[in-house]
């Protein structure tokens, strides 16, 4: 009988993308899984969940990133088109958002400036290195476009990227106290507030809790908080003497 | 079918809007200016294809999902978020609750002088 030796079987697998496919989706949904059995806390994100699971397989199995990602790329690349769909919220809704139009982007900016101001400040007085703090500035825009950013300005994109990551769950966290504390109950403003802070992943947690209102407002804040901070972002650093 | 029609509409858009960042080097990823060009269609259009809203909602029931490749690449940095993780972690903290916070008064605030303004 003609049976493949085990390490000859590990290594057609490793350096085949269906593993860390298969991997990627297996800790999802044991990550969902698992938050839902603590009662869904926000404090445990299941994204975040699912990326330490992951970490944790990969030192063990001893694969490098690169390897993993050549796998995770199919559902990375997803992120794309998913970001183009977000046009179908927003034009569902488009009546409720053209009224809204001027506070809408007033709140936008002085949310951008409260993130960027706030985040620089503190992390300059906690004494961060300049690379860590360019890659900590875009932290509260989508990553595609803090990558984008952060290498403009002289950060870690895939630094950036993960950081972003971190916000996004924090902000998920931290997101229902605030706006019990503030006493918000409008989907359209907790969703709005969402986006931009927390990115994609206040939008998601918008859809999957507030509603298609809420999602609705949470993509438009993200997308244009991307927009806008592309634009102010490099313009800040660049008039600190940073750039 | 649908799921494939509306999936190149999708692609579609995309591909136009990377097409638009790289040939006028603009800062911005192409799937946002994508997001811009579809809505532009649609308001054009003057309502979403079924085909469009099937594979367009079902990506984004499934969007943290999405997150979790780019998330895993924080292990590359181990080394760079160890030396900072005090301040890393006590910015990200503050600053999003800060965040949150600014951004939900100021529009809730400025929603209801709008909403006042409507009924005077």
């Amino acid at each position: 009988m003609n049976v493949a030796r085990l390490d000859q079987l590990w290594v057609y697998l490793s350096g085949n993308p269906l593993l860390s496919l298969l991997m990627t989706l297996l800790a999802f949904t044991l990550a969902v899984r698992l938050n839902r059995a603590l009662g869904g806390t926000p404090l445990l994100h299941p994204v975040m969940l699912a990326i330490a699971l992951l970490i944790g397989s990969l030192l063990l199995l001893d694969m490098d990133y690169a390897t993993y990602f050549e796998g995770a790329q199919f559902i990375h690349f997803l992120l794309g088109p998913a970001t183009v769909a977000l046009a179908i919220p927003l034009y569902d809704h488009r009546e409720r958002v053209r009224r809204l139009l001027g506070p809408l982007l007033l709140a936008c900016v002085t949310g951008i400036l409260t993130a960027v101001a706030s985040t620089l400040g503190l992390a300059l007085l906690l004494g961060a290195k300049h690379e860590t703090l360019m890659s900590l500035a875009p932290r509260s825009v989508t990553s595609p476009i803090a990558m984008g950013i952060a290498e403009q300005i002289g950060g870690i994109p895939s630094l950036a990227a993960g950081l972003v990551l971190l916000t996004g769950a924090i902000g998920c966290a931290l997101g229902p106290a605030i706006f019990r504390l503030l006493r918000i109950q409008d989907p359209a403003v907790q969703g709005f507030t969402m986006g931009l802070a927390a990115h994609g992943f206040g939008t998601a947690q918008a859809f999957a809790r507030l509603g298609a209102v809420a999602g609705a407002f949470s993509g438009l804040a993200m997308g244009v908080t991307g927009l806008l901070t592309a634009f102010l972002l490099p313009l800040i650093t660049h008039l600190l003497g940073w750039g | 079918m649908p799921l494939i029609l509306g999936m190149s509409m999708l692609l579609a858009c995309q591909m136009l809007g990377e097409m638009l960042a790289r040939g006028l080097t603009l800062p911005i990823p192409g799937p946002v200016i994508g997001m811009v060009i579809l809505l532009a269609a649609l308001i054009v259009r003057g309502k979403v294809p079924e085909s469009l809203r099937v594979s367009g909602e079902g990506l984004l029931r499934y969007l943290t999902l999405l997150f979790v490749p780019a998330g895993v690449g924080l292990m590359v940095h181990g080394a760079l978020i160890g030396r900072d993780v005090l301040p890393i972690l006590v910015t990200l903290i503050v600053s999003t609750a800060l965040t949150l916070g600014v951004t939900a008064w100021v529009l809730s605030r400025l929603q209801g002088r709008l909403g006042k303004g409507d009924r005077s």
